[in-house]
């Protein structure tokens, strides 16, 4: 039972196990509910979905399995003393009176069946996500005696479009567009702990060792709480194509501001040259040259550039390349001298990974980066914290 | 439900949708614990009182805190009382139980009627945690290795966990756990939140002010989106201070922050966000 739906739903991606799906199959046994696919829905998202960020693929699925049912030429295969009976003990006195002015029962199951003929050919049309306005004959007929009132009167506010493919979770997928709170999840991977600061917890087996050897007066021992010690410096991208991104950065900002005690960022433009700044009014004035940025932050820091890296490959690659100033040495130079000290690297591109073949500067910049570029999403997030945690494979040759 | 277990609905006080009431009786008929997720401030804590209340049975809290570890649901040896029991030459310190102190699932597990336990927050606590908890939950019982004791449970306890969503939790833990993400309420739902209430708040002061708390949820980068228990608190506000709606409707035409802007907004820079936008609004009105 429910097997084929249970395979859908692998198929869709969903991380659902055997003991979940047994789960179900024991609360429908338990009749926890029973003739009634809306609540079959909940039900089933209950037990086998166990992340809002996964609704959406659960959604899909179940629509993708529901309306496969529907082809099913179920109109055949009922009984007309079927429909006529759950009819009846669906219906009010009073709609059963307004019944009878449509023309009594016979002709209400005769536009019933056409209408289930128009949808089935609709649905082979393969018009899948369309043809939600009208009823479904599988919750009409299988699971749901009520929808054949909803199919009678056309469009019932109510139950008009399935829930499920209204797919409201959809924001909360992963691979979509970012929000603070899922940033600081993601980030939150990052985490490394050390004991630093004031002794507050007991150590055990400090305690019982100096205990043993006060001759067993006790001598407690105290040590530091463990705390977040990872390290962060982050070179944002700032003005010219970024201004389209700059919602996204903020997001991060937060993000990284909030998960991070140590944490160092400055801006540069485009690519990085012989220095960044802090703070953009002021940029002329204060820049930090690299050299000292190397310097003052040690190598167990974790780099992250953001930035689109869309720009003229001259501005990596030549002396002289920079849309703002002469320098001495190409951008690619300052990025690898980067790379070399922080071995922990990556860099956030905000361009949809779609559109990064159609820029050569994005190809450079990946290959300085030893192809360590990972889209800003929260599943590019995700893999960058796995990255960060990771030396990068084999570090760039040349200086 | 049909079958046996509880039949959770609205009550006078809260009030529940249909999905989450489904879930709660799932979870009390097939004996399951209750993952429950959402929004901060969606009544996830209050559903444990709820359900509590309504099974007319004991609600045992247990706050989870960063520092808060699995063994400390189960039981807590106090190895150094008894040390210092030890020296002092005490005779509690020859019989180990004066030492042992349980925890809130062995007190779930002992309990005389089949209690809710509540487990506030699961992901404040270290990563490991939920692993910890795996088998307790799923056999509902477990040994005190210091005694030799074996301590099973009478009735399997209803299990409610909250979440939010701060840690991912891991993946065994959730196959043994039913899920339910509290989505923010519409409307209408919101409607009947407030009513339940504050049932003398008068109808139109109530849909000004539900039309100004929806505009605002709308509006784009608020770093916190306020949510129902702000709605009710900033509520219980207008009431106290006797604000009418013709007040309340006109400040908000007129542009510029809603009276008593301060329950609502809990964020400096939303304040000035939300007085920028106001000020735009009436801008473009001219």
């Amino acid at each position: 039972m429910l097997i084929q739906f249970f395979a859908q739903l692998r198929q869709e991606g969903l991380k659902t196990s055997i003991t979940e799906l047994l789960d179900l199959l024991d609360a429908l046994e338990k009749q926890v509910v029973f003739g009634d696919i809306e609540a079959f829905y909940y039900l089933a998202r209950l037990t086998l979905v166990k992340d809002e960020s996964q609704y959406d693929r659960f959604d899909r699925a179940f629509a993708a399995y529901f309306e496969g049912v529907h082809a099913v030429d179920l109109a055949q295969q009922i009984p007309q003393e079927w429909l006529i009976n759950s009819l009846q003990r669906q219906l009010t006195e009073e709609e059963k009176a307004k019944l009878q002015s449509l023309g009594g029962l016979e002709e209400l199951l005769k536009a019933f069946r056409e209408r289930l003929q128009e949808q089935q050919k609709r649905h082979a049309g393969g018009n899948k996500w369309i043809g939600t306005g009208g009823t479904s004959p599988f919750g009409a007929y299988g699971f749901h005696p009520e929808g054949i009132r909803v199919g009678q009167e056309g469009s019932n506010a109510r139950r008009a479009v399935k829930v499920w493919d209204k797919r409201e979770f959809r924001d909360l997928d992963t691979d979509e567009e970012l929000n603070n709170r899922s940033l600081k999840i993601a980030l939150r991977k990052l985490r490394r702990f050390a004991r630093t600061g004031a002794a507050t917890e007991l150590d055990l087996p400090e305690t019982i060792r100096a205990t043993g050897q006060q001759g067993g007066l006790l001598d407690l021992r105290y040590q530091p709480e463990r705390h977040n010690a990872v390290k962060v410096l982050i070179l944002f991208d700032v003005g010219g194509s970024m201004d389209d991104y700059i919602y996204e950065c903020q997001q991060l900002f937060d993000a990284v501001r909030a998960e991070f005690k140590h944490l160092e960022y400055y801006y540069f433009h485009n690519c990085v040259y012989e220095g960044v700044w802090k703070s953009n009014q002021r940029r002329y004035q204060e820049q930090i040259p690299i050299r000292e940025l190397i310097n003052t932050y040690s190598r167990d820091y974790k780099l992250i550039f953001v930035g689109d890296a869309t720009m003229g490959p001259y501005e990596i690659a030549y002396p002289g390349g920079s849309v703002e100033h002469w320098n001495e040495e190409p951008g690619q130079v300052w990025l690898q001298r980067l790379l070399q000290h922080f071995s922990h690297a990556v860099w956030l591109n905000p361009q949809p990974m779609v559109r990064w073949p159609y820029y050569h500067s994005i190809q450079m910049v990946r290959d300085i980066m030893n192809g360590r570029m990972v889209p800003l999403t929260l599943s590019g997030l995700q893999e960058a914290t796995q990255l960060l945690l990771h030396k990068g494979s084999g570090l760039p040759s040349s200086v | 439900m049909r079958n046996g277990g509880s039949d959770f609905q609205s009550t006078e006080s809260y009030i529940v949708s249909s999905e989450l009431a489904l879930a709660v009786n799932a979870a009390v008929t097939l004996e399951k614990p209750l993952l429950i997720k959402g929004e901060p401030g969606t009544g996830k804590t209050r559903l444990a009182e709820e359900l509590a209340q309504s099974l007319n049975t004991e609600l045992l809290r247990w706050h989870i805190k960063s520092t808060t570890k699995a063994q400390q649901g189960l039981y807590e040896y106090d190895a150094v009382s008894r040390l210092r029991d030890s020296q002092l030459g005490s005779e509690k310190v020859h019989d180990i139980r004066n030492y042992i102190k349980p925890g809130k699932l062995w007190q779930a597990f002992t309990a005389e009627k089949r209690p809710v336990l509540l487990i506030d927050e699961i992901d404040k606590a270290d990563i490991e945690f939920p692993n910890d908890l795996l088998h307790e939950l799923d056999q509902m019982e477990f040994a005190v290795y210091e005694t030799g004791e074996q301590i099973k449970a009478v009735h399997r306890p209803i299990v409610i966990i909250t979440s939010n969503n701060e840690k991912e939790l891991p993946d065994a833990f959730l196959r043994r756990c039913f899920f339910h993400y509290i989505r923010f309420p519409d409307e209408a739902t919101l409607a009947a939140i407030v009513q339940v209430h504050f049932p003398q708040i008068q109808q139109r002061l109530l849909s000004v002010a539900l039309e100004i708390f929806f505009e605002l949820r709308e509006a784009p980068n608020l770093k916190k989106k306020p949510s129902t228990s702000e709605l009710l608190d900033w509520l219980k506000l207008l009431l106290a201070e006797d604000i009418s709606p013709e007040t309340l409707k006109a400040a908000h035409e007129q542009g510029g922050l809603m009276p008593l802007f301060g329950a609502l907004l809990k964020n400096e820079q939303d304040v000035t966000l939300v007085e920028k936008l106001a000020f735009m609004a009436r801008r473009q009105g001219r």
